[in-house]
């Protein structure tokens, strides 16, 4: 990522990514890709089924860049979204039954049932939410880092945030001042091409979203967010430069959702060839199963058995949703003030 | 102890707060090098050096969202909004952040966030320099609302607010910076010199942010009032020659029921003041409660008397502003309904 190279294309490099990738580390993200999209997919099962009630986000088909980006980070450094949030917190390890029983509003959730889909927390895994209102995560990412620049504690936050939100004026309001003071933040757009029905050329005056920290020095680099590897490669250069004291960096992850923005839209404003276009030539997970089978690296017993542990998890997280008790009343009342 | 200007007061709050505790630190929009365009945070720099006292730039929403974030990440931020008119920038992140972390989390997360601003009118600084919009801020579940009325309080509350664990919004009524105000702009400026409430102990002590206090007894009625209009309420009181108790708010969420309950059930008679428009002010939430907790005490109806539901106007400035003729008026009718 030298100067040069930031005013030409900002593209990752492809040649430089897989040799520090190793086939354990390939099956991992695999399964932790189809952790959440299986995830999702039951998710969505129990909305149908009137279990999961208000707004819920799907993160299907993107998974590539959370998994990527998790696999980029350490021990201690911190991870914030919006609200397309499950991924990010099935990537950091946070327990399947918690998320889930948060999306069904119960006392085993993450948040007693208190936050639902979009406000999710964990003190133990470093996750600082989940955020509903667009935009307002990328300032609170933005504090974290401050705060490890403060203590001088090595860490780096990753504030992720969507094209929607890159339209957003505290997002360069966090720009300048994560510049002004070189803060360990890596800025993730997970670009996936539609601010709800709003595609990004409707929207955006200048849609190569990498571009958008030049005024402030910022470095920005686009990466295909469908390619793990790719993430994985990029989230590892750009970590480096965070953690380096090199200050903020960017990276747009070119990705797309194949569901609707949220349960309750029905995407009119696409085609279906469109998605499925998408499904079928650069599916995250099929593209790297391709090289799982392709390299050896498993065979097609070993992923199968790797798809019905997944099931499994994700049949016992949604039975533990379902059967966690609703929150005591009490906790209507409690931790509003101390 | 030491007579001072609520302005030292402050800087003195922080510096205590700082020497304490390097997890609290202080930024805003000219608040490091320049000191605070009130000078509240003049020498901090110097002193505590540029990582824990700066500047930042002009964006209300991002200063508020990184206090968020820092103290999401085990700081202790006091971040200063130049006025409080500027602070609806960072409104959204007040409402949809800070209050409601600690909830959303099931209480896992603590805010110790305190916001300080310079709130009022009085100094002509029209209609972007003036306002008191502290009921906007009573009404988001979640945060503590605090408005002392002199350098003592000043400083106690300051640090009980930062020490708290919950967001404060710490309202600063700037014409109190220099000197008590009675509401009379043609007499000669006081100085807290002066006044008892300017003596400031050395060091740390806090003041109850979750008590009002009762700065003047009395027994025909009850004045409840805070920041500048507490003087005016006094004043106007002495100048009326009535035997009214006089209420110091202090903190506006949680407000101090009881010690409220308790006079008017006493006196029976209620007017309450403030600066801000009438019309869905914070007296409008207090005459409410007064009404379901002291119904069968009153003798009168409650009187409110408050700024005008206009803009704070640079012009007419003491004709805006809820001084002691228009006091002593409510008075005389409260007292002879």
């Amino acid at each position: 990522m030298s100067e040069k190279k930031s005013k030409s294309k900002n593209t990752s490099s492809k040649s430089a990514r897989a040799k520090s990738v190793n086939p354990e580390q390939i099956l991992s993200f695999y399964r932790e890709m189809l952790l959440i999209r299986r995830f999702e997919e039951k998710s969505g099962q129990l909305y149908g089924q009137g279990l999961i009630a208000g707004f819920c986000h799907l993160y299907i088909g993107q998974e590539a860049v959370v998994v990527g980006m998790q696999s980029a980070i350490g021990e201690g450094d911190q991870v914030i979204t919006g609200y397309r949030d499950h991924g990010h917190m099935l990537a950091l390890g946070m327990e399947a039954r918690g998320v889930m029983a948060e999306l069904t509003g119960r006392e085993g959730g993450y948040s007693k049932g208190k936050g639902g889909s979009m406000h999710m927390f964990s003190t133990e895994k470093n996750f600082y939410g989940g955020h509903g209102i667009v935009g307002a995560q990328v300032a609170l990412g933005t504090g974290l880092a401050f705060a490890n620049a403060y203590r001088k504690n090595d860490r780096v936050c990753l504030a992720y945030f969507g094209d929607g939100a890159s339209n957003q004026g505290q997002v360069y309001e966090s720009f300048n001042m994560a510049k002004l003071w070189n803060l360990p933040v890596v800025y993730v757009i997970e670009n996936n091409q539609y601010a709800m029905g709003t595609s990004i050329a409707r929207s955006s005056s200048e849609t190569q979203l990498h571009r958008r920290g030049a005024s402030f020095g910022i470095p920005g680099f686009e990466v295909d967010g469908m390619d793990v590897l790719a993430v994985h490669a990029a989230g590892i250069k750009a970590v480096k430069h965070a953690r380096a004291g090199k200050g903020p960096i960017i990276l747009e992850m070119k990705t797309y959702r194949y569901r609707g923005h949220s349960m309750s839209d029905p995407a009119k404003y696409r085609s279906r060839e469109e998605v499925d276009a998408v499904r079928k030539q650069s599916d995250p997970i099929q593209m790297l199963k391709a090289k799982i089978m392709d390299e050896k690296i498993a065979g097609e017993a070993e992923l199968k058995a790797i798809d019905k542990e997944i099931r499994a998890q994700v049949s016992d997280a949604a039975d533990f949703a379902v059967d966690s008790p609703e929150p005591d009343p009490s906790e209507l009342l409690s931790d509003v003030l101390v | 102890m030491a007579r001072m200007t609520m302005i030292k007061a402050i800087n003195s709050a922080l510096d205590v707060l700082m020497e304490k505790d390097e997890t609290v630190c202080s930024f805003g929009e000219d608040a490091g090098y320049f000191g605070g365009v009130f000078g509240c945070t003049e020498g901090l720099q110097e002193k505590y050096g540029l990582n824990r006292v700066f500047d930042a730039p002009i964006n209300e929403s991002a200063i508020i969202a990184m206090a968020i974030g820092m103290a999401s990440n085990g700081l202790r931020p006091v971040a200063e909004i130049q006025f409080a008119d500027y602070i609806f920038p960072g409104f959204d992140q007040i409402i949809s952040e800070l209050s409601r972390i600690r909830y959303r989390t099931a209480g896992a997360f603590t805010m110790p966030v305190t916001i300080r601003t310079p709130c009022g009118g009085g100094i002509y600084g029209g209609q972007t320099h003036s306002m008191s919009p502290e009921a906007f801020f009573t009404h988001i579940p979640g945060i503590r609302v605090v408005m002392p009325s002199n350098p003592h309080d000043a400083k106690g509350m300051l640090i009980a607010s930062v020490e708290c664990d919950d967001p404060v919004i710490f309202f600063e009524p700037k014409r109190l910076y220099n000197g008590p105000f009675d509401g009379d702009p043609h007499k000669p400026a006081l100085a807290w010199s002066s006044h008892e409430k300017g003596e400031v102990p050395k060091g740390h002590y806090t003041v109850d942010i979750n008590k009002a206090e009762i700065v003047r007894g009395g027994s025909e009625l009850t004045i409840l009032a805070y920041g500048t209009m507490v003087h005016v309420a006094k004043e106007s009181a002495r100048l009326a020659g009535v035997d009214a108790e006089v209420i110091d708010l202090r903190t506006l969420i949680p407000y101090d029921m009881q010690t409220i309950a308790k006079s008017v059930n006493k006196t029976g008679r209620c007017v309450v003041l403030h600066e801000a428009p009438r019309t869905s002010g914070f007296g409008a939430e207090l005459i409410a409660q007064i009404q379901e907790d002291c119904f069968y005490a009153l003798e009168a109806p409650i009187i409110r008397v408050t700024g005008w539901d206009t803009p704070y106007p640079h012009a007419h400035e003491w004709a805006y502003f809820p001084g002691q003729e228009r006091v002593m008026r409510a008075i005389k009718q409260v007292l002879e309904n």
